[in-house]
């Protein structure tokens, strides 16, 4: 059979020879897939660590690797976590109506401390000493 | 200082890191998993940094501009070792390459910080945190597709071994400039390197339950004087096709 191949302008699929018409997409057997990890960044010393993403890994070797590279190569870092996601527990979805505060309950906020007030005085009487 | 032994240590230095980030390079896309993609590729374009940083060292010992040095000269002007020239083979090949430079790389740049030559040894200092970054990953791999690994990876790698190991002392082929370099404290030398080298592969391939494959060390000599392999010149046909395409277009 003289089957046409790939020509692309990346050179390297050109050299790979595929062809361009394929009979059928051979079926794999489904394989183990990697488990996740998630990843969490320090971007200052002393700071709290931020999730950032996750990555697929067969061991915690390998997603420490991975996680420094996808997450740590742009920007500051200065400490990374990984935790394996199956390890992370968190409130079923059906339940996160429990979030949803009253809206009477001002006093809870920040802005509601009558200390504010005194706060803001005490800085605009010593700005200028 | 022996200005043209500098310039000879820093053009083999450059052409190692300009040829394998190119190579590593060709990986980009068609890596066997997506993070590991893209960590060859950011190693891949960290060398690309170190090459051009080194061609800048040669820039301002008078010599042209870094684009000029990598993108216009033919392969009889180079000075990399054969091992970089290599087509990346499976991915096993291009790991264990990794693998073997990287930790070449990562001494070389630790002895290069007494360099006499004080840019160098500023440079030496900077690119040893990359270094490390690359090393730590090469070395991951290793053990993890050796002593962690199955059957298949563990032969995979050992064979891969008994292939690049041997190619790999072409690292530390000396040039006519090897004495200048020493006895002016620009380089402890290739000897002393390749010592070192040979210690910390061995203890880490070992560490792996791997073996090392015995190589004469010769046979793969001559990039550092410009007899290459028949792999290089096709490689920078295909680098620099889009710089020939105008020249002197400002990018």
């Amino acid at each position: 059979m003289n089957k046409q191949t790939i020509e692309s302008l990346d050179p390297r699929i050109s050299r790979a020879q595929l062809p361009t018409e394929v009979d059928h997409i051979p079926q794999y057997e489904v394989l183990d897939q990697f488990v996740t990890y998630e990843v969490f960044q320090q971007q200052k010393s002393g700071g709290h660590f931020i999730h950032v993403g996750s990555v697929h890994a067969p061991n915690e070797e390998i997603a420490l690797l991975f996680a420094k590279e996808q997450y740590g190569r742009r920007g500051k870092s200065v400490g990374m976590w990984i935790a394996p996601t199956n390890a992370i527990v968190s409130i079923p979805e059906e339940d996160v109506d429990m979030f949803d505060a009253t809206p009477e309950k001002k006093y809870r906020e920040v802005g509601a401390y009558m200390v504010r007030n005194r706060v803001e005085q005490y800085k605009k009487d010593n700005r200028n000493e | 200082m022996n200005k043209e032994a500098l310039k000879n240590l820093l053009y083999r230095m450059a052409d190692d890191s300009l040829i394998i980030a190119h190579r590593n390079s060709e990986w980009t896309g068609l890596g066997p998993i997506l993070e590991e993609d893209i960590a060859f590729s950011s190693i891949a374009q960290d060398k690309l940094g170190h090459a051009l940083a080194l061609y800048s060292l040669l820039h301002e010992l008078g010599e042209a501009d870094p684009d000029i040095i990598a993108f216009t000269r033919n392969e009889k002007q180079f000075f990399c070792a054969q091992l970089v020239e290599y087509p990346i083979g499976e991915y096993d090949f291009s790991l264990v390459r990794h693998f073997l430079f990287d930790t070449a790389e990562k001494i070389r740049y630790e002895l290069l910080q007494q360099s006499s030559y004080e840019p160098l040894a500023k440079l030496a200092k900077k690119v040893s945190s990359e270094i490390k970054y690359h090393t730590f990953h090469a070395e991951t791999w290793i053990k993890q597709l050796g002593s962690n690994g199955n059957e298949e990876s563990k032969a995979r790698i050992q064979s891969a071994l008994n292939d690049v190991y041997p190619i790999a002392f072409s690292l530390f082929e000396k040039t006519s400039f090897e004495d200048a370099i020493v006895a002016d404290g620009i380089f402890v030398g290739e000897e002393t390197l390749q010592l070192r080298w040979v210690e910390r592969v061995t203890s880490i391939v070992t560490a792996s339950g791997l073996t090392l494959p015995s190589a004469d060390y010769s046979v793969h000599y001559g990039g550092r004087n410009h007899y290459h392999t028949e792999y290089l010149q096709p490689l920078l046909d295909e680098m620099t096709v889009v710089f020939q395409i105008d020249p002197s277009a400002e990018w």
